[in-house]
Formats: structure tokens, C-alpha cells, sequence
């Protein structure tokens, strides 16, 4: 039930942020908060901000104005290694120039657990062997990532996030270069990290179709602010997306499901 | 279903599978043998071949022997490992097979620095650093930074293509710098600019080699304690690599210091010797594979063995006179950068 996850404390917490790149602003006064286990997606026209969002909840960037609450302390004061244990970042698209292998790859997700000067173990090696399994994708692990398509990478990259052991997964619109199936797969993917792992996820989409199903909590964005959120059915209505995109959109309601088009 | 199977096989699969720890326990141990054998040619070989009974009972020989042939032997070993380390981790630093500091010009800005300063008078000192190898870390410095900034779009990505081109600019710019000095400068200046810009690896004693060492070793220490970071950073992009916990701007600004001070030392002592970065690297990814951490040491090791016996040959092949080692690794580099080039393309779009 999407409502159970709305009493629990926030794990993660946007307190009036606000951000410009150079006189730009970006972001304007958004808070927003996500509970812990919930699954988020946060929707809205190219340029909206939402990748600076996700990029200020990562600790990528330090907010002009505001906060950023993890686990109920500032995310400024946890160092880059403890926020690398607890908060994974998953970029729209990686582009690869030396064939690592994809276990070379997802390894690295295990770095902030371990030393400076330490190689990942047997155990560390478990890890990334799971995490590719979690995904499905367990024949990628001696494939050479310099070779593998879009999606095939893509995997490899959640999958590193996954071998991070996180409590949030932030995606930048990981389905952008996917294909229907793969597009579903991903979303499968996701689901059972949050149903199995317990991880709390939020992902950037401009998947309309795939919502209402699988997420919690909808968080739509424009122009830099938050416009509306809450749950699936409260968020993918024609006033609130055609609002949001600035376009004529259709939603309507059929066998339990949402299903939203647009008017060309 | 076939998925089924597939997920079976992987889990089974990576019990004996030679993990990066081991990786490097192996690789060491070869390489320091390579290096030893290296070491051993570099040393025999000569215009007059080591002659281990005169060593004993002549003292002229001994001292040939101790003065000249073993610091030379050394100061290749110094050099070339010093350089391949150094392309080792330019490359994983841009994310760019063919960063070294030859093609990014770094070793260009370090000859203009080092003209410059031959042209006012090479034998100052300032609080007992020779002026010379200062000129040459602020013209590396420089060159560096230049290079970096010309390859970033705005802030944004760094352009593969735009990196090598800034590289090659900045190389013509300098030599062409060179060129205005000599002919401004006197002619015996002109023609110590020339003769140190060929560059040799000639050495009387061990004076020098102590003063290398006093930079050199704050630099290997520097870029090997940032292996892990450098491989973050090549294995994914910048974001990826900070979200993993890395101090990007940090590493990158100790690499550039680190690298800026190997090239100065080795441009005011041994002139340009390109391509020592390209090619050590290279040959110990196609041995000891990707990884950054392993990389670095290795290429290390293999520096020193490759520039021993490059300056082995140098010094043998049309005796009684010497070739340049730069011209060697410049004639065995170039082939390999086409090569490396025509790869580099099927990956990414220049």
C-alpha cells in the first residue's frame, strides 16, 4: 500500500533548497521529503531541475540555499566515505574507455567499504557477483564493458550502486537509452531491490506509463520548484501533467492503472 | 530457463579466478626479474663490454665502471619509470588511452621553461635548485593546467579529441618558443639549448641522482597513493567516481603536482624523451590487464627496464657515437600512438 511509507521518519530530505549554475537558478525553494523503503520517482520537462536534485541529494553538489537531511543529520556533515556507504548514485549514461570487465567495474562499488591501499576480497567479490544476479544479469560479469549495449551497461552500473550496499539508490533517468523490454526490466529490477534489499529508491523518469504501478511517492517538478506530490493517483491527473509539461495531456483510468497520453 | 543456468555457472565460476590482489603479487615479482635482467644489460653492455676480471685489478676500469656506466644504467631506470608511471595515470585521470606527457604537451611547456632559462644562464641556483629545472616545473605547471582547462567544455565532459588537440597546440606553441629563444640567444647559449634538447642521459657520479630523488620520490609516493582513486576515476566518469567517495579536484590536483615535477626533473636532466608513457603502459595493460592499481607499479618496474635497455641501444647502436633515447622511444612510440589511435576510435567518437 503506497500510504504505509508515509508515516515512517524521512530518510531523505529536502529542506528549501535552492541552486543556481553560475546566475542561473536551477532550483527554487524545493523541500520534499522521501521515507525510508519508499520508491520515488520525481517527473517534469527537460530543464526542470530534477537532475539537480538527485545530484544535490548525492552530495555531488553543496545547495546555494538550504539543506540537504539524511537520516536526520545534515548531509554536509557526513564525510565522502560515509556517504559513499549510504547514498549510490546511478548517472543517465557512462561512457567507458578502457575495457574494464564488468565485475572490474561493479568491484568499485564495494571501495568505500574498504582501505585505501586494500583489494576487494573473496567477500567483496560475493558482493558484485550478487548484485549482477539481483539484476538478472550474471552473464555480463567477464564481458568487457567497452562492448556491452546501452542497457547491458546500464545494468552493470546499478549493479555497482547495488554492490555499494546503499540505503538510497538515486537514479538520473537510468531507462533513457532502454528499449520497452529493457525499460521493464529495469523497473522490475528496481522494485525487488526495494522489496527484497529494502533500499529506498528514487529515480528521475519521463516514463509516464510505468508509474502508477510500481512507485510510492510521484514528485513533479518545473521550472525549478516542486509542483506537486504524493501518490500515483493523487499526481497523474490531466490538470496536475498538463500543468507540469506544459502541454495538453490525457490521463484516464482503466482497470486499476493510470494511463496518460498526449494530445499532439 | 536459459537465465537460470546462466546465474548457476557465474556463481561457480569465480572461485579460482585470479583476483587484483593476486594479480599483483605476480606481476611484481616478474617485473622486478625483468627489471634485474634489464639492469644487468644495461650495465655489460657498452662501447668496451664489462670486463669483470679487469674490474677487479684495474682502477681506471673501476671507475669507468662506478662513475660513469652504473648512475648512467640508474638514471635510465630513474627516468623511464618515472615517466610511465606518470602516463599511467594521466590516462586514467582523462580517461584518455593516449595522455602522456609527451602528447599533452606537458613536456613541450617544460623544454620552453627550461630554454628560457639556459638562455639567461644556466648555471644559477636559487637556494641550491638549479633555475633550470624550476623553469621547467612552472613550464610543465603551466602547460598542464592549460591543457586541462582547454579540454573541459564549460565545466562540463572532457572531450578526448579536444584534450590531444590541446596537447599538440601547446607543443607547437612551445617549440616554437624554443625557436625565437635560440635565435635571440647568443650562439653559444643557442647551441646549448639544442644540444640539451636532444637530450642525454650522460652523468658523472651520483650528485645528480641524490638531487633527482629529493623530487622524484615525493612524486611516486603522490601518485600511488592516489592508484585507487585514479581507478575510480577511469573505470566510470567524475560523478561516479565522487559519488564512490573520491576527492576528484583533490586528486587531480596532486596528480598534476606529482606530474608536473616527474616531467620537470626529467626534462632538465635527460631533454625530451616522449612516448615512455604510451608505450610502458600499454604493454603492461596487454600482461597484468586494466586495473589502475596494478598499473601504476608496473609500469613502473617496465619503465625502468624499457628506458634501460632503449638507452642501451642508443649508446651501442652506431658506436663510438651515441644516439638520443628520445629519438629511439620517439621512433618505437609513434607507431605505437597511430595504433593506439585507430583503437581509440571504435570506443568513443573523437
Amino acid at each position: 500500500m503506497p500510504g504505509e511509507f508515509l508515516t515512517p521518519a524521512p530518510l531523505i530530505q529536502a529542506r528549501n533548497l535552492s541552486f543556481s549554475y553560475a546566475s542561473l537558478p536551477a532550483l527554487v525553494d524545493v523541500s520534499l521529503s522521501l521515507p525510508r523503503g519508499a520508491m520515488g520517482a520525481l517527473i517534469g520537462a527537460n530543464g526542470s531541475g530534477k537532475s539537480t536534485l538527485i545530484r544535490l541529494f548525492t552530495g555531488l553538489i553543496e545547495p546555494g540555499r538550504g539543506e540537504v537531511v539524511f537520516d536526520g543529520a545534515l548531509l554536509s556533515n557526513l564525510n565522502r566515505r560515509e556517504r559513499a556507504r549510504r547514498i549510490a548514485y546511478v548517472p543517465q549514461s557512462t561512457s567507458n574507455v578502457f575495457p574494464f570487465t564488468a565485475l572490474e567495474v561493479i568491484l568499485t562499488g564495494r571501495s568505500p567499504h574498504s582501505g585505501r591501499f586494500r583489494f576487494e576480497s573473496s567477500h567483496d567479490e560475493r558482493i558484485a557477483l550478487n548484485a549482477l544476479e539481483a539484476l538478472d544479469a550474471a552473464h555480463l560479469a567477464e564481458r568487457h564493458i567497452t562492448e556491452l549495449s546501452g542497457g547491458e551497461r546500464q545494468l552493470v552500473t546499478i549493479a555497482r550502486a547495488l554492490a555499494q550496499q546503499p540505503e538510497v539508490m538515486l537514479l538520473d533517468e537510468p531507462a533513457s537509452a532502454l528499449d520497452l523490454k529493457h525499460r521493464t526490466q529495469l523497473v522490475k529490477a528496481l522494485r525487488k531491490l526495494r522489496n527484497e534489499h529494502g533500499i529506498t529508491i528514487l529515480t528521475i523518469t519521463h516514463d509516464l506509463m510505468l508509474l502508477d504501478t510500481t512507485f510510492d511517492l510521484i514528485f513533479a517538478m518545473k521550472c525549478g520548484r516542486l509542483v506537486a506530490s504524493g501518490a500515483p493517483e493523487a499526481v497523474l491527473n490531466e490538470r496536475v501533467l498538463g500543468e507540469v509539461y506544459d502541454a495538453p495531456v490525457r490521463a484516464m483510468r482503466s482497470e486499476g492503472r493510470t494511463f496518460v497520453w498526449s494530445e499532439l | 530457463m536459459s537465465a537460470m543456468s546462466q546465474t548457476a555457472k557465474a556463481s561457480s565460476a569465480p572461485v579460482n579466478r585470479a583476483r587484483v590482489g593476486l594479480r599483483l603479487r605476480v606481476a611484481l615479482p616478474l617485473l622486478i626479474i625483468v627489471l634485474i635482467i634489464a639492469f644487468l644489460i644495461g650495465l655489460y653492455v657498452g662501447y668496451q663490454p664489462l670486463n669483470l676480471t679487469a674490474l677487479k685489478t684495474d682502477p681506471i676500469a673501476r671507475a669507468v665502471f662506478l662513475r660513469l656506466r652504473l648512475p648512467r644504467v640508474i638514471m635510465a631506470g630513474l627516468i623511464g619509470a618515472s615517466l610511465a608511471m606518470v602516463g599511467a595515470a594521466l590516462q586514467a585521470l582523462f580517461r584518455n588511452p593516449l595522455a602522456e606527457p609527451f602528447t599533452l604537451g606537458v613536456s613541450g611547456g617544460a623544454s620552453l621553461g627550461a630554454s628560457v632559462a639556459i638562455a639567461f644562464g644556466l648555471g644559477l641556483n636559487l637556494m641550491g635548485v638549479p633555475l633550470i629545472f624550476i623553469a621547467a616545473f612552472v613550464g610543465a605547471s603551466v602547460s598542464v593546467l592549460l591543457v586541462y582547462r582547454l579540454a573541459r567544455s564549460g565545466g562540463g565532459a572532457m572531450l578526448p579529441g579536444a584534450l590531444l588537440l590541446a596537447g599538440v597546440v601547446l607543443n607547437l606553441s612551445a617549440s616554437a618558443g624554443v625557436l625565437v629563444i635560440q635565435y635571440l640567444a647568443s650562439y653559444g647559449r643557442a647551441l646549448q639549448i639544442l644540444r640539451w634538447l636532444i637530450g642525454s642521459l650522460d652523468v658523472v657520479g651520483f650528485d645528480l641522482i641524490w638531487k633527482m630523488l629529493v623530487f622524484l620520490l615525493p612524486a611516486w609516493i603522490v601518485l600511488i597513493a592516489h592508484a585507487r582513486d585514479l581507478h575510480l576515476l577511469a573505470t566510470g566518469e567524475e560523478e561516479t567516481a565522487a559519488s564512490l567517495g573520491v576527492d576528484v579536484r583533490r586528486t587531480e590536483r596532486m596528480v598534476f603536482l606529482a606530474s608536473s615535477l616527474i616531467v620537470a626533473v626529467t626534462v632538465s636532466v635527460g631533454g625530451g624523451i616522449g612516448f615512455v608513457g604510451l608505450i610502458v603502459p600499454h604493454a603492461a595493460r596487454l600482461v597484468f590487464g586494466q586495473d589502475v592499481r596494478v598499473l601504476l607499479p608496473a609500469s613502473f618496474l617496465l619503465g625502468a627496464a624499457f628506458l634501460i635497455l632503449a638507452d642501451t641501444l642508443a649508446r651501442v647502436a652506431i658506436s663510438p657515437d651515441e644516439l638520443p633515447v628520445g629519438a629511439i622511444t620517439a621512433l618505437l612510440g609513434g607507431p605505437v600512438f597511430l595504433l593506439l589511435l585507430k583503437r581509440q576510435q571504435r570506443y568513443s567518437a573523437m
